[in-house]
């Protein structure tokens, strides 16, 4: 496992991402975190400042991007002052000396330089002075002083390059590419690469450290790419408006972390996507209510203060039943919080975050690649009930990456809209005898002229009622049509272990790879504990309590202060336990194993 | 109505829906239905191809009496789910029905962006200044002093005038008429036939909250003296025989109200009204002891739905037919065996 660290301005999101792309191009199975700071360049040096990129990989199955790492490359003293502490002992630690001056030090709050004083001794050190071998290699290329420090990153990728066996190729394409219309910087940073590479070939490198070799990993067989949490959401969400037949008016103004959805789907217009960058939040998703209401399916994307401002029209989409998807990408919270940073915490406002009586469905997906089919489930769900779908996501998925095994798209089941057309007895509230979903009839259809909005409605007639009756009817029958939709879902199953015993862990969302692969360490070491991890949060599936009632105690791990935990315990009368961690970052595999391990010695006692 | 049924000639009743109407008794929104109900036939409009769209407050309740598509939302945010019902569905007649609070209160922000954008729609605000569904309290558009339940001592808030607001917006069209004026048709046939986004401001009494607030303007015997209905290329001209007019006095900068033959005034020295002059527009949206009515400004500019389309036809051309695989394998993927 490898973590790059630097200042926000020396590209260590680059070469975290391409060496990502060699990696999985070398056979091994893998796992990425970028984590980056909230301001964009923040003055340079500071620990504030410092943006990260792990990435762990294998030559057996990864579930995460791990907890420490291996090796830590600090391009500069703030770099390290924020990782240091994260890398494992013995492990390798690459720091770039050219940065290491007396004012950069400073400004990382070291009073002595940490690799002078022996702090650093528990590490093995590979100290180089990568500004001034980067300015050697450029030099025949004539840059500016400025262009060619930047070049710093290239030199420090291709000595890692020969560290772990990766091969070059890719990222020279690509640089080629980026840098088509300004060929010398293209020629500079080959050339880092290249120097930075033969370094590693030539140099008398301390003792311990050496090449290292990462055999393939053995994945299925089949076709993969590197996949992003948010790029397989805006995929499967183009994938779910084709199933269903629709053209996708998708709103949203920009918002860390969500706004690479916005991006994605700008780019589809000619798949039937109409983007639609709005003046607030508010606007974005009610443009998206209006579209459904035109028969397109809208969908809208946000985070943490967003998904607060879209609360009203959320509950208009409800009261008007229009099919509509919102996705929200968890970041830390309340209010502005934490915006680049990882939480789960909006798990309430899903699905309790209104005013009124105002049930909805809420989705959860579980890894990158899992957001594509998560998507496709929302859209379904939406026309299929005509409800609004939230599809929580969160920072870590948005951004992580991981090699996704290509969907088989022929294998995807079609779920054309039919949209409404018979004037005969027509109403805007009649109903599907089977799934209560009501009729959607779009205008410009003769005929069916209606009117629909936020007041409550007449169940037999579809005009305004203010009868107590009909309210507590109305009341129910969205409530009903909500909780009937367990039925069109899996029934509740574990994902690792057995269908009862001594400790179930019940996880959602973004922590499944941390909890598998705690809970199989577990397991290993001769645990009677078992996974179920929740993709659909509400309704929740059939079979749930009994399930959670076959082990002695359930255990819920969640990135916020037990969310979850109070909705099972209200739902089933289970005293399920809670596992809270609110930091930003994911869940570490071994915290984990440690804290079960806790528990169970405290209940064995 | 079948797809195949010859082309049906639609009146009044067409347009009427089954609801009662439940404004209050005097209301000035009973004449602008009317008015609604009455023009949409003569413009080849169709109930299943036109589509109310309103926030919340008395003139929201509009589409529920109209029988066409509608939808009621909520507070403010009407322009943005009428912007999206027009991206769903390009070829749709969409009509935004707003008020003094819904659209300058509370949705100033959308009013402000559909405005800009020039999305083909036509925005009805009617001004009655005052907040009438919630009993009564002063609305941006309120003059200072108005005294409400909320305003015990009177408003200390300086109104907004909604044309000015439009304009500064960069409305394409902007009109102004009042509840019970018959000239009202002429504005709304004027919006319909506008490309982009038609902004009137509807000037409307509220019987039980503000009555008679605009009665100078709209009193048949006071009116005259107060109405001034423009006409491109005509000269701006009002008065019971048309005795009064408006000239540019170049040191102000400003128009004023002049007598035609009093202190050597001639009907040389009346402006001209010119609807595609932006500058004059701006002058007529707040004049003294007069109100401009009529169209005050049109211009044609990019239209934003036409622009969408533009984008979309674009994209087609560039990239061909959409393909689901090879989207999924754009950049670089690899084979494990």
């Amino acid at each position: 496992m490898i973590r790059f660290a630097g200042d926000s301005g020396d590209g260590m999101q680059l070469t975290g991402s391409q060496f990502t792309t060699a990696t999985a191009d070398a056979g091994n199975d893998l796992a990425t975190f970028p984590d980056f700071p909230a301001e964009i360049r923040a003055p340079a040096g500071t620990t504030y400042g410092v943006s990260g990129y792990q990435i762990q990989f294998a030559s057996h199955d990864v579930l995460t991007p791990g907890d420490a790492p291996d090796v830590l490359v600090a391009m500069n003293p703030a770099a390290l002052k924020v990782n240091s502490d994260a890398l494992k002992a013995g492990g390798l630690l690459v720091v770039n000396t050219g940065a290491f001056s007396s004012n950069n030090l400073k400004k990382a709050g070291y009073e002595r330089n940490p690799l002078d004083d022996g702090s650093m001794n528990r590490f093995r050190i590979l100290s180089l002075d990568i500004n001034k071998m980067t300015l050697d290699a450029v030099k025949d290329v004539g840059l500016g002083a400025k262009e060619a420090n930047r070049c710093k990153n290239m030199w420090t990728l291709g000595l890692m390059y020969w560290l772990f066996g990766r091969e070059r190729d890719q990222t020279v394409a690509w640089l080629e590419n980026k840098f088509a219309k300004n060929p010398k910087v293209a020629e500079a940073n080959i050339a880092a690469l290249n120097a930075g590479h033969i370094y590693g070939e030539n140099a008398e490198l301390p003792h311990g450290i050496q090449a290292y070799e990462v055999p393939a990993a053995d994945l299925t067989p089949g076709e993969y790419r590197n996949v992003s949490g948010n790029e397989a959401t805006a995929w499967g969400l183009v994938t779910g408006a084709r199933l269903a037949g629709l053209k996708m008016m998708y709103g949203s103004y920009p918002i860390t972390p969500a706004s690479s959805l916005l991006h994605q789907l700008s780019r589809l217009k000619h798949f039937g996507v109409t983007t639609f960058q709005a003046e607030d939040e508010i606007a974005a998703i009610a443009a998206a209510v209006g579209a459904s209401f035109g028969g397109s399916i809208g969908a809208t994307g946000t985070s943490g203060p967003g998904i607060a401002l879209k609360s009203e029209t959320i509950g208009l989409a409800i009261a008007a039943e229009l099919p509509l998807v919102i996705v929200n990408v968890q970041r830390g919270g309340p209010s502005t919080g934490l915006p680049t940073k990882t939480e789960q915490s909006d798990l309430f406002q899903a699905v309790v975050g209104r005013n009124g009586d105002a049930p909805l469905v809420v989705l959860a997906a579980a890894t990158p690649g899992d957001c594509y089919y998560m998507a496709i489930e929302a859209v379904r769900m939406a026309v299929k009930y005509m409800t609004p779908v939230i599809l929580l996501s969160d920072g870590y998925l948005a951004n992580s990456a991981e090699p996704w095994p290509l969907p088989d798209l022929d294998a995807l089941r079609p779920f054309p809209v039919q949209f409404h057309r018979d004037p005969e007895g027509f109403h805007p509230f009649l109903r599907d005898e089977q799934t209560e979903a009501r009729a959607w009839a779009v205008p410009g259809t003769p005929g069916l002229e209606h009117r629909i909005g936020g007041l409550e409605k007449d169940r037999t007639t579809g005009h305004i009622s203010y009868d107590p009756h009909n309210h507590h009817r109305m009341t129910k029958i969205r409530h009903q049509k909500v909780a009937g939709i367990a039925r069109d879902i899996e029934r509740a199953k574990v994902d690792q272990g057995e269908g009862e015993g001594d400790l179930l862990v019940v996880g959602w969302g973004s922590t499944y790879g941390a909890i598998s692969q705690a809970v199989r360490i577990l397991r290993e070491r001769g645990h009677d504990v078992s996974h179920l991890h929740l993709r659909n949060i509400w309704p929740l599936p059939e079979g749930l309590g009994d399930l959670l009632r076959s082990f002695n105690s359930v255990l819920v791990p969640e990135l916020n202060f037990g969310q979850l935990t109070m909705l099972l315990r209200a739902e089933f009368l289970v005293p399920a336990e809670s596992l809270t961690r609110v930091t930003g970052q994911p869940f570490r595999v071994a915290g984990l194993v440690e804290s079960v391990e806790e528990r169970l010695q405290r209940s064995a006692e | 109505m079948s797809p195949n049924s010859p082309k049906k000639e639609y009146s009044r009743k067409d347009f009427t829906s089954d609801q009662e109407v439940r404004w209050c008794p005097g209301c000035g929104d009973y004449a602008i239905l009317a008015a609604m109900q009455r023009t949409l036939p003569s413009l080849g409009s169709t109930p299943e191809n036109t589509v109310f769209i309103s926030g919340i407050g008395c003139s929201s309740r509009f589409p529920y009496y109209m029988n066409t598509y509608g939808f009621h939302t909520i507070h403010g945010r009407a322009p943005a789910v009428a912007t999206g019902v027009k991206l769903a569905n390009p070829e749709l007649d969409v009509w935004v029905i707003t008020g003094d609070g819904d659209g300058l209160s509370i949705g100033g922000n959308h009013l402000l962006h559909v405005l800009r954008r020039n999305v083909d729609l036509q925005i009805l605000l009617f001004n009655n200044q005052i907040y009438g569904l919630t009993k009564g309290q002063y609305s941006p558009t309120s003059q200072v002093g108005k005294v409400t339940p909320s305003s015990p001592l009177g408003s200390i808030d300086q109104p907004v005038v909604p044309t000015r607001f439009a304009l500064g917006a960069g409305a394409t069209f902007v009109a102004r008429a009042f509840d019970i004026s018959k000239k009202l048709p002429e504005a709304l046939t004027a919006a319909r036939e506008h490309k982009g986004a038609a902004f009137i401001e509807i000037l409307q009494n509220c019987p039980v909250f503000n009555d008679g607030v605009f009665d100078l303007v709209t009193d048949r015997k006071t009116g005259p003296a107060y109405q001034l209905w423009l006409e491109h290329g005509q000269p701006m001209t009002f008065g019971a025989n048309g005795e009064k007019g408006l000239r540019l006095n170049t040191k102000t900068l400003g128009l004023e109200v002049v007598t035609i033959g009093e202190g050597g005034v001639t009907e040389q020295d009346i402006v001209t009204h010119d609807e595609t002059n932006r500058q004059l527009a701006w002058l007529l949206t707040d004049l003294p002891n007069v109100v401009a009515l009529g169209v005050l400004y049109r211009h044609r500019g990019p239209v934003y739905d036409e622009s969408v389309e533009t984008q979309r036809e674009l994209a087609e051309d560039q990239f061909g037919d959409p393909d689901l695989h090879a989207l999924l394998r754009q950049g670089h993927t690899w084979t494990v065996v």
